[in-house]
């Protein structure tokens, strides 16, 4: 009972060690409230059987003058335990379903998120705006595209209060994205589109990676969100594409150079 | 247990010419004895056990402390296929079939499996499967992991022939063990002891009957799969490619539809064994044995509908997640009913602790936990969570290590005596326990932590700042205890071999049929076969034994009133530790 009454009001500091890592999205809290009472159950029947077989074991132990009583069974308790134990999984079945809709509903944006993401191409998130972002998973990295066309690397960047819907992609293998305190993990698979969302209340990094083995690398297949203020993430986001786009206009400069020094025919087909 | 139908006869077996037993190796080569082909699947599967359990050290060692550089990306990546796979495909599954092939017809009163030279086939088909594999680490060994994910696996992503030796291992000892269980089916379903209804058969049997048909209905699927797989590799037939129209959702909907049956299928003879164990060392009958029955091929039957318990995390619609949720949420019910009633085998018994008994309590309590931290995979939402993480790793160990391994070692220390003549030291069976229990719960019990704080599996490296050296390490430390254990068990079983004390019929006062026989049996295995009144025999043996001594003590010609020509079977056959009734 000491046990139950701890996790009952236990605080981050069970998570990741007894629970799974919360507090960055709602949907990663809600998992984790379920996991809470799952776990609570099991304690329960584990001591209970784990009890009554160290109590026979000793009780029971072979002892001089003791003869063991020829119990072939008793259909009775027997029906009485199974239906227990179906009884038991009913209760965790509703109990599931029951917070199904705080973890699988993506939560509304909230007031200062801005109002750039509800364009028309983008369906909003139930009663609000919401930020969808691109995720492609590939032998060794995370790519993010965003919505005005920027793109980046192993970061994401989002903005705080803002539901992201993240639409889940892959290149080449099966991948599986995964940042625990954001809530649980989708795979990418080629040749389809998983989704997943998470809305981050304050500004913070949260890590993860790959959580389907996906090659040599897969250790380092590393995954960071950043959240900043809405404004911060509006200008970091342009500045981004502005980025890019010097970065290919640059490049294209490089090529059109190359091109005229050493002819295009062997830089084709070198 | 008093309706038990009258039964065909039972085959007779009439020898012509009888081989003498040259004596050499190629007797053993040649065998279709089915005890031999049984210490034959032994032996190689604790081999190849051997190599599978270095091979977990190997990573282990490589995960004790961050960014270690003891073995590359390359290697881990090859260590976590060899190690899955040979633990699955070379030791769980087939010593399973090494148990059977020894104990099921001295269990059922036969003289032999219904197809020897079959019997015979499985073997060296596992062993070719065995070899193929294990070429491949001169080679490229493969490194998609034991489930070889497509597009991971396919010719563009594993170029090398080490996955195509990965399919070929599936494709042989998939063979050899359909083969193996329809010999299993027939053995059981013709071949037992006259009065040996199947409410009498030994729980054992079931759970390796039930197995064999879980084993018959889940291999083609898996050998097709792997055959799509290996044409995709060779003739571009895009089954599994995405580029071409293929999905490979496909793949572990096919994987899986083999990978969980097979979870049981590792499993249902470990519970039967634990039903064998339990009843004999609590000197009281099996807590309802038709519930256990029963609820052993209950689980056979929901094992088909659980599959993509394993793919929560993939692209699939929320009502069928739903439904493979509640499925295996139903699945729980039988395995809670099973342990509970094997805790209520001991209830009011005389429990006598000898090692055999150690393991199927050990089992009992890491096997609950196991459980426990499946159902709470089974509920999707916390899957999401733990998915293919260390926590999944963690679980399975319990439910294969804990739960099948454990078993394993008790079967060890309670059939050894039979098949050998000799008893295992008791001294260091229990040692070998408290390392193996303490090495588990060690090693495995900080892998749920590990999981619940992001670890994924199958890394072959992490950073410190992730804050995991500390778990790692202490699970390193667990791991070496861990095979302390298992190398005394290896210890204690070649010495007990030249210096173990004789064993003799009957060493535990058991139940079932094969200590009818001498230890070791003969060629024949029986004199004489009785005839089976209780699913107890021998415990009814011994009771009409101690009655007729007496009547003899009284009048000479009491003995007359055995079975014509079984006086003298069972007098041998009890003289080890019989009389103690």
């Amino acid at each position: 009972m000491l046990l139950v009454g701890r996790l009952a009001g236990a605080g981050p500091a069970w998570a990741g060690v007894i629970t799974p890592e919360s507090g960055g999205s709602s949907n990663a809290d809600s998992i984790e409230g379920l996991y809470k009472i799952v776990l609570i159950i099991a304690t329960v029947i584990f001591c209970a059987v784990a009890g009554a077989l160290v109590f026979f074991l000793v009780r029971y132990r072979a002892r001089p003058g003791h003869v063991a009583s020829q119990i072939r069974g008793n259909t009775r308790l027997e029906l009485a335990w199974t239906g227990a134990a179906a009884l038991i999984l009913v209760v965790l079945a509703a109990l599931t379903f029951s917070s199904l809709h705080g973890i699988v509903t993506p939560a509304a944006s909230g007031d200062d998120a801005g109002a750039i993401f509800a364009t028309v191409d983008q369906p909003p998130a139930p009663g609000d705006h919401a930020l969808h972002i691109k995720v492609t998973g590939r032998q060794f990295v995370w790519r993010f595209d965003y919505p005005n066309g920027a793109y980046s690397y192993e970061e994401l960047q989002v903005p705080i209060d803002t539901t992201v819907i993240v639409d889940i992609y892959s290149l080449d293998v099966n991948h599986s994205w995964w940042v625990p305190k954001l809530g649980g993990k989708f795979d990418a698979i080629p040749g389809y589109v998983n989704h997943t969302w998470f809305k981050i209340t304050k500004p913070g990094v949260f890590t993860g990676q790959c959580a389907e083995l996906c090659g040599q690398h897969h250790a380092q297949m590393i995954a960071t969100v950043r959240a900043v203020p809405a404004a911060a993430w509006e200008n970091w986001v342009a500045t981004q594409k502005q980025l890019i786009a010097q970065a290919g206009t640059a490049d294209a400069l490089a090529h059109a150079k190359l091109n005229s020094q050493v002819g295009a025919g062997q830089v084709e087909n070198p | 247990m008093a309706t038990t139908t009258s039964l065909a006869p039972v085959p007779q077996i009439a020898t012509h010419r009888a081989e003498p037993d040259r004596g050499d190796w190629t007797s053993w080569v040649t065998t279709t004895d089915h005890k031999r082909i049984g210490i034959l699947y032994l032996v190689t599967c604790f081999v190849f056990f051997m190599v599978g359990g270095v091979e977990a050290l190997l990573m282990r060692s490589q995960l004790a402390v961050p960014n270690n550089t003891l073995i590359n990306a390359e290697h881990y990546n090859q260590l976590v296929t060899m190690h899955g796979t040979t633990m699955i495909f070379l030791f769980v599954i087939p010593v399973w079939a090494g148990f059977a092939n020894y104990m099921v017809p001295l269990m059922i009163g036969a003289r032999d499996m219904a197809f020897p030279r079959l019997n015979a086939l499985s073997y060296w088909l596992f062993v070719a499967g065995g070899v193929v594999f294990y070429s491949s680490v001169f080679w490229n060994p493969p490194d998609a992991g034991w489930f070889s994910y497509t597009p991971l696996s396919n010719g563009t992503y594993s170029p090398t022939a080490g996955q195509d030796t990965w399919i070929y291992l599936i494709h042989l000892t998939g063979l050899a063990s359909a083969i193996g269980a329809i010999n299993i089916v027939v053995t059981i379903a013709t071949m037992r002891a006259p009065g040996m209804g199947w409410g009498r058969l030994p729980l054992f049997c079931w759970g390796v009957l039930t197995q064999a048909i879980m084993l018959i209905v889940a291999i083609p699927v898996i050998a097709g799969a792997v055959t799509m797989l290996l044409t995709d590799r060779h003739f571009h037939t895009c089954y599994f490619d995405p580029r071409c129209g293929g999905s490979p959702l496909l793949w572990q909907h096919l994987f899986w539809f083999f990978g969980h049956p097979e979870v049981y299928i590792m499993i249902l003879p470990g519970f039967g064994v634990i039903s064998e164990v339990l009843p004999v060392f609590a000197r009281k009958p099996i807590f309802g044995y038709r519930a256990i029955a029963a609820s052993t091929v209950g689980i056979a039957f929901l094992s088909v509908l659980v599959w993509a318990h394993h793919m929560f995390t993939a692209p699939i619609p929320l009502v069928v997640l739903a439904f493979f949720m509640i499925s295996s949420m139903a699945i729980a019910v039988p395995t809670g009913v099973k342990v509970i009633n094997w805790v209520a085998t001991l209830w009011r018994g005389s429990i006598v602790f000898r090692t055999p008994l150690y393991f199927a309590c050990g089992f009992l309590v890491l096997f609950t936990l196991g459980g426990l931290s499946g159902v709470m995979l089974a509920i999707f939402p916390i899957d999401w969570q733990v998915h293919g993480s260390y926590f999944v790793v963690a679980h399975f160990h319990f439910v294969l290590v804990a739960g099948a391994v454990s078993a394993v070692m008790a079967a060890i220390y309670f059939w050894f005596p039979k098949m050998t003549g000799r008893m295992l030291s008791e001294s260091l069976g229990k040692l070998s326990f408290w390392f193996q229990f303490v090495g588990f719960l060690v090693t495995f019990g900080v892998q749920h932590s590990l999981g619940l704080s992001g670890m994924p599996r199958r890394v072959y490296t992490y950073n410190a700042d992730t804050g995991w050296g500390t778990d790692n390490l202490i699970s390193t430390i667990g791991a070496f205890i861990l095979a302390t254990g298992v190398l005394l068990t290896v210890f204690n079983v070649v010495r007990s071999l030249k210096y173990g004390v004789v064993a003799g019929p009957d060493p535990w006062k058991a139940n079932t049929l094969e200590w009818f026989s001498t230890s070791p049996p003969p060629a024949h295995n029986f004199d004489v076969i009785p005839k089976v009144t209780s699913v107890e025999p021998m415990k009814d043996l011994r009771a009409q034994i101690a009655q007729d001594s007496r009547n003899a003590r009284a009048t000479p010609t009491a003995r007359m009133r055995l079975p014509v020509g079984a006086a003298g079977a069972v007098q041998s056959a009890t003289s080890g530790g019989g009389e103690h009734v």
